[in-house]
């Protein structure tokens, strides 16, 4: 029995290693998004709260704090209360398996890959219950349409990750990241690495796919009835979600923790800080892409992703696989 | 091994609990929860007994997509207006009893096999045919399997589903007219001689358009 106290304790602890940073990351992110979009449009952005503004979201978390939660009359309220729960909890979750070095990985599973796909497969549930507790139009209106459009993505980022793991022979998320050690994965799939950022953006509600909290149609979707804590847990489990996808892009096609080349000052810098390098560079071009780009039609939404992702993703998986099977490169054997 | 069974339990009390829910809540939006939950915990009771991959599918395919469906349908519909009707003779489709009935019983007779079969569970594992090793991931031996030996019934499994999905499709579609369709091809090779007509307008008459 003491053992297993202790084996808890160390686990708690690594655990909590972990979710502060990735918190206090996720604030900070929220910072990061909002200056990249300010200095596109020549504006300054949050620049006031301590040194270059950086502490604009402690004083935003502050005032979500002492802010009312003020749960609607008509709504369900177990489930309204739930939403933003399960939205936080499966964001933050999913980083368990993110490998941030060699035998830097909290849970180093077998099927990494899978659990990663399936709980970013489950956020929806966020969406659709916090969109339906409401019981008011405008967010049942939100919630309808985001499940739509994260399970139409869901399948293309599906049809992606199986090219990737032609390439690797495993499910594991470190193996993935070994396999790249000569040749990242970005330079023989990047038709696949573009569409996988595109179905990123489509899968955390990022703008030009914001169709579920399109203000100007629907106030602020599946959020509308939110206010206070509730709002901000939303806010951070998108946010998080979102860090989430910039860390499955570095993994499956940017090479994960390894250093662009092999030589000697490179390689020596330590592995988690590459990860974390190329999580921000990804997290910049998200931003970049809500700066520019306009929001889509929602037909138009629908056609990219069954019409055009999901044949070309699956084109290019009879592509690769024949490839990997005429030079005999097929991994596993 | 403590720390097992205690998990083991907590997770098929949740099953079980949730699944006496999906059949016994009034509300039908609250059943697909309970729904949701059952599969969650099965999963995890998957994960439990080594097999990660099916765990893992589980919560890809059933809680990820089907029970996606599951909730919009029951939301879209409102299944609650039309609950009270369905056993009442008002509705003139016929009532639904007889056909749960059979559905039901056959289900039963299929429980009562497979609690049935468990007898002769140790024979049936000796039997197998296949070797299952315990060296490589599940994941592994279940693609040695199904993509070999299994190739035929897989594929003719998955052509079915293919073919039930058109089925579908092909009997819901209608086509509407007056529906107006986007062509990006048509949009971006329109030039401006087809788009701009410079007219010269007599004086007090002006132009019709459209004509």
């Amino acid at each position: 029995m003491d053992s297993y106290f202790s084996i808890l304790f160390t686990e708690v602890y690594k655990i909590l290693f972990l979710l502060v940073p990735v918190l206090v990351s996720v604030a900070m992110i929220v910072w990061l998004d909002r200056r990249v979009w300010a200095f596109v449009q020549k504006r300054r952005g949050p620049n006031v709260v301590g040194p270059f503004g950086l502490f604009q979201s402690l004083a935003d978390a502050l005032k979500y704090i002492f802010k009312e939660i003020i749960i609607p009359a008509s709504s369900n309220k177990f489930v309204f209360v739930l939403a933003p729960v399960v939205t936080m909890t499966l964001a933050l979750i999913s980083w368990a398996v993110i490998p941030f070095g060699e035998d830097f990985v909290l849970a180093d599973i077998n099927v990494g890959i899978l659990y990663l796909f399936a709980v970013s497969s489950l956020g929806v549930y966020g969406i659709i219950m916090g969109g339906w507790a409401s019981n008011s139009k405008y967010p049942f209106l939100g919630a309808i349409r985001s499940a739509a459009q994260m399970v139409s993505y869901e399948v293309s980022i599906g049809v992606i990750i199986i090219n990737v793991l032609l390439c690797v022979g495993s499910l594991n998320l470190s193996d993935i990241v070994m396999a790249q050690q000569n040749l990242w994965f970005v330079i023989p799939l990047f038709p696949m690495f573009v569409i996988f950022f595109i179905s990123a953006l489509a899968e955390t509600n990022r703008p030009p796919f914001d169709l579920p909290e399109a203000e100007a149609e629907l106030v602020a979707g599946y959020q509308t009835e939110y206010s206070g804590m509730m709002y901000a847990m939303f806010w951070l489990g998108e946010y998080a979600n979102i860090l989430l996808m910039c860390a499955m892009g570095a993994v499956l096609f940017l090479g994960g923790w390894l250093s662009p080349i092999d030589i000697f000052p490179f390689n020596d810098i330590p592995g988690p800080f590459w990860l974390i390098f190329k999580i921000l560079f990804l997290f910049i071009l998200f931003a970049l892409v809500k700066a520019t780009v306009p929001r889509y039609r929602y037909d138009q939404l629908m056609k990219l992703g069954w019409k055009i992702f999901l044949p070309f993703s699956l084109f290019y998986v009879v592509l690769t696989s024949s490839f990997l099977l005429y030079f005999d490169l097929l991994p596993g054997k | 091994m403590i720390a097992h069974s205690v998990f083991f339990y907590i997770f098929s009390l949740i099953a079980i609990v949730s699944a006496v829910m999906v059949t016994v809540s009034k509300n039908t939006v609250h059943s697909v929860f309970f729904l949701i939950l059952d599969f969650i915990s099965i999963s995890c009771l998957f994960i439990m007994i080594g097999a990660e991959f099916l765990g893992m599918i589980m919560l890809i395919v059933y809680v990820g997509a089907v029970a996606v469906l599951f909730l919009f349908v029951v939301m879209m519909l409102n299944v609650a207006e039309q609950k009270g009707q369905w056993f009442s003779s008002r509705w003139d489709g016929g009532t639904h009893i007889p056909v749960g009935l059979l559905v039901s019983l056959i289900i039963f007779f299929e429980l009562i096999i497979v609690i049935g079969g468990w007898k002769y569970k140790p024979d049936l594992l000796n039997s197998l045919s296949l070797n299952i090793s315990t060296e490589v991931t599940n994941t592994k031996s279940i693609g040695n399997v199904l993509y070999t030996d299994y190739i035929l019934l897989f594929q003719i499994s998955g052509m079915i589903l293919l073919v039930a999905m058109i089925g579908a499709i092909v009997l819901t579609f209608r086509e509407r007219a007056g529906v107006k369709r986007q062509s990006y091809v048509k949009q971006i090779s329109r030039e401006r001689d087809e788009g701009v007509d410079l007219v010269e307008a007599e004086r007090n008459k002006g132009v019709k358009i459209d004509g």
